[in-house]
Parts: structure tokens; C-alpha cells; sequence
């Protein structure tokens, strides 16, 4: 336990993809952390549910990309990108949650 | 022809660029120029009311250079998703910047216009014969949600884009379009394979945002062969790698093995990435995979009201200890005083940055008490002048309201602008983001060739 991916990934972020959905990408500074991490298959729906309180059906998918060491994590927007109410319509800064992960 | 090269100079068009990095390109010979105008990241409101999300004067600023060195190169110039969001307003919009450059110039520019609107008839008509289908995880689409939608536009693919170009023209201007189709069109029509030219565009679109350090402001080159292509940051101080490149194929796309588009799929499980030398990055492999049915995609905005708003911020631990119950009690207060105004004819909504302003439902920390909070009260209701009326009496009634254990008794709020309230004017959301099924990948993507004269 213990090690912050904020250590093992050079790149966490979020954005939309398209209006009613967004896309979070974990890149890895290296192979060796991507390759443990995607084997342990530690970012997984469980882990994603709990840290943004959805439920699991609203994760769209969870891909890992081999050629940028990276996974990335698709979640339905609870509100549609621009709609009234909406807090983030690039859906740029809904990535903190991921930055309190530990592998 | 053993390869290709296409000069992307930004982002979006009104992004700008360093004339030094486009001139880099200018010397590489390219073969024609490409620039993507659009998104729907900025919101609904810019397709609904048609409008532009980019500066007038900032699009003309780069128009003009890209416009001016693809006359003097002899080579085309393709816009993309004109106006930012591609309907037809926004191309007129755009046109008339041609023109203005055209005459300050004093060029003669060889125009091929490619509509992207498509009228509420016929998509209703589509409808009816069970054409249109949901993108999940938005819903099926309603009747009244094409009746209330007030423009909607379809990505074109890369057919029209070809078409326009034989007509020897200086300047594609293209309405709604996938992004990376200005980008491959040109590519695919001089024989290159369209999988490796629609990866290349789907990078270039996004310029030196592909690069590292990235940027929306810079400018890229792609040289496209038979077996490869070959991506390089134009300006010295960035790079590309394979990891920026790599990364950036994530980027705004749900599944980076399937990239979804007009007809088709970017298929990238054979893809490699590799080194060519410190700043430039060869890619093979790309396939594009077509569908057994021609689709393209759906846009369209609806008019949902009037906004109004008022930002301020408190900075009292007594009032921010019981914030919910404070803004809870001010709704009820001021649907009370306007009890002869139907609940549906105005939203009342906070906005408490400090708390959850960014996350809202997403957001897990909930038991943290900041210091300070920021505070936007907003209304949207059926008319403007409801949205003020509502907007102003919530914020006064919030500035003076007496909450249990109050000390500060002179006002809660602090505004940091006066006048206090703000009409932000219309406001729109997304109504279709939906699939057509066509017979023609041309039928709904009319060209009209024209030359925008600098003189008569």
C-alpha cells in the first residue's frame, strides 16, 4: 500500500467527450508502473464508483492504451455539458478525486 | 506523388499562432493548409444563437496570414467547421472576414462553401422513417426535441470536402465537420489511404496541443506517406513524442482503439508510435474501418431561457457553518414573494465555490469548512426580465437575511462588481446529439462555389 499515482503518472486529467460524457485519462511516467498497475487492475469500477458516488452502470469503460501507458476511465456526465445547472462545461477539473488514489 | 504535407497553424481558428512557427512550415513546402474552426466543448449557446465562441478580430488576425501565404504558395486552405460551430450563420459570419481580408489584401480568393444545416423538416421528416438514433448515453430522441431545437447542424465527412476541392478552388470554408476531414480530405483524394490521413487529422486538429509543452496556440506539420505518417512540432521550443503523441490520441475520446466518425472507424489496434529522432514522431498502422451504414452526426441546441446572475462571497464561519440551510430557507423566501409567478417559469440556483462549485454531485469532500466562500446566484427563468426581477430580489434577500446566531448583522454578502446583477442573455442546451443514417454522404452538405473578390 501506499504509493500515490500522483507519483507514478505524469498525466491525470478530464475532459469531455462530447456533451454527455466524460473521459478521464491516467498517463504513466513509465512502463513498469503502467504494466503493475493495469495487471493489479487497481483502477477498476469499484474504486471509480466510490471516489466520484456513482453508481457503477453510469462507468462507461475502463480502457487501458499500451502505446501512451495509459488508462482511461469513461463516466456518463450527471448533468449534460452546458445544461442549467452544470458546473464544468469543458469538464477539464473533474479529475481531483483521481489524484487520491495510492497503489 | 511519394507524400503529403498539410501545415496545421492552431488549434481553433482565433487561437493564433507564432508567425515564426508558421513561417517554418511555409518553408517545409507544404501542400495545402488546414485548420479546424470548431467544437461543442464551448456549450450550446454558440450553436443555438449562432454565434461564434471565438473572437471576430482573433480569427481575422490568423485568417489573414494563413490566407495571404496560401495565395502566395499557390496551395488551398481549408476552415473546417467555420464559426465554431458550423451552422449557417456562423458560416456568413466567417465569410464576411473573407471578405474584408480579400479586399484589404486586395486578393481574389476562389471560395468553395459547404453547408452543414440541415432544415427541422426534413430531420423531422428522418424522424418519421426512423432514421435518426440515439448516441448513448444520450437518450432516443423526441418529436418536440426537433421542433424546439433552434438550429441543427451534421458533421460532414470527408466526400463533400472532396468534392469542393475539385474545383480547383483557393479556400474550402466548411461548415459542421468531423475534425479531422480538412485535415485527410485533401490526403485521400491524392491517393493516400484514408485510415493513416483521418489518424493524421485527427491529431493535427488539435495543432501543437499535440506537442510537448503543449499548446492550442502553435503550429504543426504533418507529412503523410503510403506506409506512414510523420508529425513535427513546428515551433523549435516544442517536440513530439511518442508519449505526447500517443497521449493526445486519448484526448476528448471515449475508446482510443475506435475513433468513431462519418462512415466509419479510425481503427487503431495495429497502431505504432515510434521515435524518429528527438522531435519528430512516425506513426503506423491506422485503419479505417467502414460501416455498413453511412452515418453522420447530429447537433442542435434549444432555447431553454433568459439568465441572470450575481456573484459575491461571504467570509463568515457562522453563515458558511449553515450555508445549505441558508440558501435553502432564501428559495423558499423568494418563491413565497412571487407565489403569482408559476414554479416552472424560473430556477433559482447556487453556486458555492468553496464547497462543490466545480464538482456539484461528483464532488466526494463534503465535510471540509473552507474560510471563505464564493457565492454566484442564478437565475434562469422564461423572460430576461423575470431573471432580473428574481436574480435581484434573491440577492438582496440574501444580503440582509437574519440566519440563527447571525453577529454580522450589516450584510452577508461581499459583491465584488456593481452594478451587482448580471443578464447574461439567452440560455441554451444540447437537445440532439443523435445519429442519421444516410444514402448519400454528400446529400446534406451542399456546395456553392464562389470567388470572394479583393476588387471589381
Amino acid at each position: 500500500m501506499g504509493v500515490p499515482l500522483t507519483e507514478l503518472a505524469e498525466v491525470i486529467r478530464s475532459k469531455n467527450s462530447g456533451p454527455y460524457e466524460l473521459t478521464m485519462d491516467i498517463i504513466f511516467k513509465d512502463f513498469d508502473s503502467y504494466e503493475k498497475v493495469k495487471q493489479q487492475k487497481v483502477i477498476n469500477k469499484e474504486l471509480i464508483s466510490r471516489l466520484y458516488q456513482i453508481p457503477q452502470e453510469d462507468i462507461l469503460s475502463i480502457i487501458n492504451f499500451d502505446p501512451a501507458k495509459a488508462i482511461k476511465i469513461t463516466i456518463k456526465r450527471p448533468l449534460v455539458a452546458g445544461a442549467v445547472g452544470e458546473s464544468d462545461v469543458y469538464g477539464a477539473q473533474q479529475h481531483a478525486p483521481l489524484l487520491s488514489i495510492e497503489i | 506523388m511519394q507524400e503529403i504535407k498539410v501545415l496545421s497553424p492552431t488549434a481553433i481558428l482565433g487561437y493564433g499562432f507564432p508567425v515564426e512557427s508558421f513561417q517554418n512550415g511555409l518553408a517545409q513546402h507544404p501542400d495545402f493548409i488546414a485548420v479546424d474552426a470548431g467544437s461543442t466543448d464551448p456549450g450550446p449557446y454558440y450553436l443555438g444563437a449562432g454565434v461564434s465562441f471565438t473572437d471576430r478580430e482573433a480569427v481575422k488576425r490568423d485568417l489573414k496570414l494563413i490566407l495571404k501565404a496560401g495565395k502566395e504558395l499557390g496551395i488551398p486552405v481549408l476552415i473546417g467547421s467555420a464559426g465554431g460551430s458550423g451552422a449557417n450563420e456562423h458560416l456568413a459570419w466567417n465569410e464576411e472576414i473573407v471578405k474584408e481580408i480579400a479586399q484589404e489584401e486586395n486578393l481574389n480568393i476562389k471560395t468553395a462553401i459547404i453547408t452543414a444545416e440541415i432544415p427541422k423538416t426534413e430531420i423531422l421528416k428522418k424522424y418519421e422513417e426512423g432514421k435518426i438514433k440515439p448516441l448513448p448515453p444520450a437518450g432516443e430522441i423526441l418529436r418536440e426535441d426537433i421542433e424546439n431545437t433552434s438550429r441543427i447542424v451534421a458533421q460532414m465527412g470527408i466526400e463533400p470536402i472532396i468534392d469542393a476541392l475539385n474545383n480547383d478552388v483557393d479556400l474550402v470554408l466548411a461548415g459542421r465537420a468531423f475534425d479531422p476531414t480538412v485535415f485527410a480530405a485533401p490526403c485521400i483524394k491524392a491517393g493516400f489511404p484514408q485510415g493513416l490521413a483521418l489518424h493524421m487529422g485527427k491529431i493535427l486538429e488539435c495543432a501543437s496541443i499535440a506537442a510537448t509543452p503543449g499548446s492550442g496556440s502553435d503550429c504543426m506539420l504533418g507529412t503523410l506517406r503510403h506506409d506512414c505518417f510523420i508529425l513535427e512540432a513546428l515551433n523549435p521550443n516544442r517536440r513530439c513524442t511518442v508519449t505526447s503523441i500517443a497521449a493526445h490520441t486519448l484526448y476528448e475520446k471515449n475508446n482510443p482503439y475506435k475513433l468513431h466518425g462519418p462512415g466509419g472507424i479510425i481503427d487503431l489496434e495495429q497502431t505504432q508510435f515510434t521515435q524518429l529522432d528527438d522531435r519528430r514522431v512516425k506513426v503506423t498502422g491506422s485503419q479505417f474501418i467502414p460501416s455498413p451504414e453511412y452515418t453522420i452526426k447530429l447537433e442542435g441546441a434549444k432555447k431553454t431561457g433568459y439568465r441572470t446572475i450575481s456573484i459575491a462571497g461571504t467570509r463568515d464561519p457562522i453563515m458558511i457553518a449553515q450555508i445549505d440551510e441558508i440558501i435553502s430557507e432564501i428559495k423558499n423566501m423568494v418563491r413565497h414573494n412571487f407565489s403569482h409567478i408559476k414554479n416552472d417559469e424560473y430556477q433559482i440556483l447556487f453556486s458555492i465555490y468553496g464547497k462543490n462549485g466545480v464538482m456539484g454531485k461528483l464532488e466526494p469532500k463534503k465535510d471540509i469548512i473552507p474560510h471563505e466562500l464564493g457565492v454566484i446566484i442564478e437565475v434562469v427563468a422564461k423572460t430576461q426580465e423575470m431573471a432580473n426581477t428574481i436574480c435581484s430580489f434573491t440577492r438582496s434577500s440574501m444580503l440582509h437575511y437574519g440566519y440563527p446566531g447571525r453577529i454580522a448583522t450589516a450584510g452577508n454578502l461581499a459583491f465584488r462588481y456593481s452594478p451587482s446583477d448580471i443578464p447574461a442573455g439567452e440560455v441554451y442546451e444540447f437537445s440532439i446529439y443523435h445519429l442519421l443514417t444516410v444514402n448519400d454522404p454528400k446529400e446534406y452538405f451542399p456546395i456553392t462555389i464562389k470567388t470572394i473578390k479583393g476588387s471589381e
